[in-house]
């Protein structure tokens, strides 16, 4: 048996509400594959499952709020007989608490309904009239928590499940702004945060893309982000402290480079998704990511993955016209690169003053798993990589 | 309006009766020179004389069957049972004459009979005084099973009753006797419906007879912790309106039902079915019935309380209906 638990979407994460289910018990599913929706505080998030198996027992019911860790459902492994499921359950101790046991108070035992004993282990009980309400609303009782009678789903439970058809919670800014501040006090508090910057010179840059998008449709076109972002996961590779997780006193090298993009939100508040493996995707490649990236954080359609995987952070002000952005770590996270303005200032090279476009590059990195010349190295080799776009 | 015992009621619609038609007289036990076991007939007696007050000897099967031997023959007698366990001593007069004479000869024979016993137990008389059987009797094609259950139903169900050409079985809870109200001067005549003594909207009670008092004190219990309970009260046992009680129950999705009989075949049980039959899909918890535990009424008070449907038992059971 395979217990999908609720995932950690975040550091500042410690209980979701459950959405929706996107399969139903007895469907297969892939490793991968969405297979429900959790509302966090910051967005409401598609979470993958990461085992082949087939959907048995969802546990936890639409519209609960679990911590995370909390068992949502159960699937049965390849080859695994529901039989052997419920044999493994009754022998394991039981995934939580069981619904409030509606026992008539003593000496009422012969004069209310007789106990049932068998009716929930088989089948969820649901009562006729809400049944009959759930199919009028369009409603699937299987996904509506009961507070009826041996925890059964009631008329009752029905019309508030129907008048909550999944709305983001009212105070979602509020509770996105909690959540970004108790992961940033948290990072100012543990992080020993140090900071560099290096002016990079983006003629190159700028001459080369420019040149490229002329082959390109409008939708095709490459924006200077995903140059930055693809010169930061291959400068990674000379910078491997940079990349990973301090965790538990000690640092934690991550095994692919999955970028985690700050995205600002419209109506307030920051969110920063990764993009998978990004020293391993072409620009175009890239490019279609952080398009469909961004939509997405603004959607309010994330991946549990794109929440939880992110090994380092790059922000971008620039189109806010600042010059540079001394960014605050996202535990546990050790790294934030910041990019600032790109624009023409006076420049000198090889003894001449020219005007080129310029951009500074930041760095703000955690102190106890890598040391200045480290942070340097980096930012050398970030300048270096934009110095070849062609490379890119 | 005046202010009336249910004791007081049925007398009044004895002597109301007695007065209004020369056919009509009363027969049974302890009826005339004694005044009546629970004092209902008292005065009758000194007012109409023995002709139309007339005392009977401890035989059941004896008088009753000659009640039906009078209503045969024109008359419109009133039989008083002193109690519906002794009734079981008449019950072949009841169910195989008054029940089937119609049927049997064809539609030529009608048995204008009105039978009155008191039923129920919480007076402490022992199990032989103290049974409730209305469930048998409102089982039994031929004959109308009523069960006044306020002092108005005790006043004015007995004039239509009379007035009906078939047998009636009229049951007065004997814990209601001294039950007091103010009821209006207009009389209802209604012996067709049941009716709604309380309205609510979260659970539907349904009763009768005895048990009434006791399920409009548990619905004033449960209304003082925010449970609105609808209470209907079935007033007519055979035929049972039984479009009342699923309009309530429609309404309410919760049903509770409380009756005095035991709870195996009880009235509470037929009621049950016929919700389950005709409103399963308007159902939001299954049905609950409160019925007398299954065994011999008990002598000793505790006892004899613990076994009979109660106020905080009802309470309990409506909270259980409601998952509470």
């Amino acid at each position: 048996m395979i217990e999908f638990k609720l995932p950690s979407l975040g550091a500042d994460m410690e209980e979701g509400k459950l959405l929706e289910w996107k399969v139903k018990p007895g469907e297969v599913v892939k490793r991968g594959q969405v297979v429900a929706v959790v509302d966090t505080s910051k967005a409401a998030v598609d979470v993958e499952i990461w085992q082949d198996g087939t959907m048995f027992e969802q546990v936890v019911s639409i519209g609960e709020t679990v911590p995370v860790g909390t068992v949502l459902a159960t699937l049965l492994a390849p080859g695994e007989t529901p039989e052997q499921a419920a044999l493994q359950k009754r022998e394991a101790p039981p995934p939580r608490a069981a619904p409030k046991d509606v026992t008539a108070p003593a000496g009422m035992a012969a004069v209310a309904a007789p106990p049932v004993t068998t009716l929930a282990a088989q089948r969820k009980p649901v009562s006729p009239a809400a049944r009959k309400r759930a199919r009028e609303l369009n409603l699937d009782v299987d996904k509506i928590a009961g507070t009826g009678p041996h925890g059964a789903v009631t008329v009752e439970d029905v019309e508030k499940a129907g008048a909550r058809p999944v709305p983001p919670p009212a105070d979602r800014h509020a509770e996105m702004r909690k959540a970004i501040a108790a992961a940033m006090s948290r990072s100012k508090r543990e992080i020993p945060h140090y900071y560099l910057s290096e002016t990079i010179p983006m003629q190159r840059a700028a001459e080369w893309l420019a040149r490229e998008n002329e082959k390109r449709s409008v939708t095709e076109r490459i924006l200077m982000g995903a140059l930055q972002l693809k010169a930061v996961a291959l400068a990674l590779a000379k910078a491997p402290e940079l990349n990973g997780f301090w965790r538990d006193g000690t640092f934690q090298s991550a095994t692919g480079v999955h970028i985690g993009v700050a995205i600002s939100i419209r109506q307030g508040g920051l969110i920063a998704p990764a993009i998978h493996e990004v020293d391993k995707k072409s620009l175009a490649e890239l490019m279609r990511a952080l398009s469909d990236l961004v939509s997405r954080a603004r959607a309010g359609s994330l991946r549990s993955s794109e929440m939880s995987d992110p090994t380092i952070t790059v922000t971008n002000l620039g189109e806010q016209g600042v010059e540079a952005v001394f960014g605050v770590i996202y535990p546990p996270q050790v790294a934030l690169i910041g990019f600032g303005r790109l624009e023409t200032r006076p420049w000198s090279e090889n003894g001449q003053l020219l005007a080129l476009p310029l951009i500074t590059a930041t760095l703000s990195a955690d102190h106890r798993a890598s040391d200045g010349i480290r942070g340097a190295r980096f930012l050398a080799e970030l300048r270096e990589r934009l110095q070849h776009p062609e490379e890119l | 309006m005046s202010r009336l015992s249910y004791r007081e009621g049925m007398r009044q619609a004895l002597r109301e009766a007695l007065a209004g038609d020369p056919r009509v007289f009363l027969m049974g036990e302890d009826v005339g020179r004694y005044g009546g076991t629970y004092a209902v007939t008292k005065g009758l007696l000194e007012e109409f004389g023995p002709e139309r007050v007339r005392d009977a000897p401890l035989s059941e099967l004896g008088f009753v069957g000659a009640g039906v031997g009078a209503a045969l023959g024109g008359m419109r007698p009133i039989v008083e049972v002193m109690t519906v366990n002794f009734s079981l001593l008449a019950l072949d007069q009841i169910v195989n004459n008054a029940a089937l004479y119609h049927h049997m000869s064809g539609g030529q024979f009608s048995v204008p009979l009105v039978i009155r016993m008191a039923t129920g137990a919480g007076r402490q008389v022992g199990a032989q005084h103290s049974h409730s059987f209305e469930n048998w009797y409102a089982s039994i094609p031929g004959i109308k099973v009523l069960a006044p259950g306020t002092v108005e139903d005790a006043r004015d169900m007995l004039a239509p009753a009379l007035a009906d050409p078939d047998p009636v079985v009229i049951f007065e809870h004997a814990q209601l006797y001294n039950v007091e109200a103010d009821v209006p001067n207009a009389r209802n005549a209604d012996i067709g419906s049941a009716a709604v003594r309380r309205e609510g909207k979260m659970v539907s009670l349904i009763t009768y007879g005895g048990s009434l008092p006791k399920t409009l004190q548990a619905a004033s219990e449960l209304a003082q912790e925010g449970i609105d309970a609808e209470v209907v009260d079935l007033r007519v046992l055979r035929p049972l309106d039984t479009a009342t009680v699923l309009a309530s129950v429609r309404k309410c999705r919760r049903a509770v039902v409380v009756d005095e009989t035991w709870r195996t075949g009880s009235l509470a049980a037929e009621i049950v079915a016929r919700i389950a039959e005709e409103a399963f899909y308007d159902l939001d918890a299954p049905p609950v019935r409160v019925c007398t535990e299954e065994v011999p009424i008990p002598y000793a008070k505790h006892l004899e309380e613990a076994a009979l449907p109660q106020p905080a038992k009802i309470v309990a059971a409506v909270k259980a209906a409601l998952g509470r």
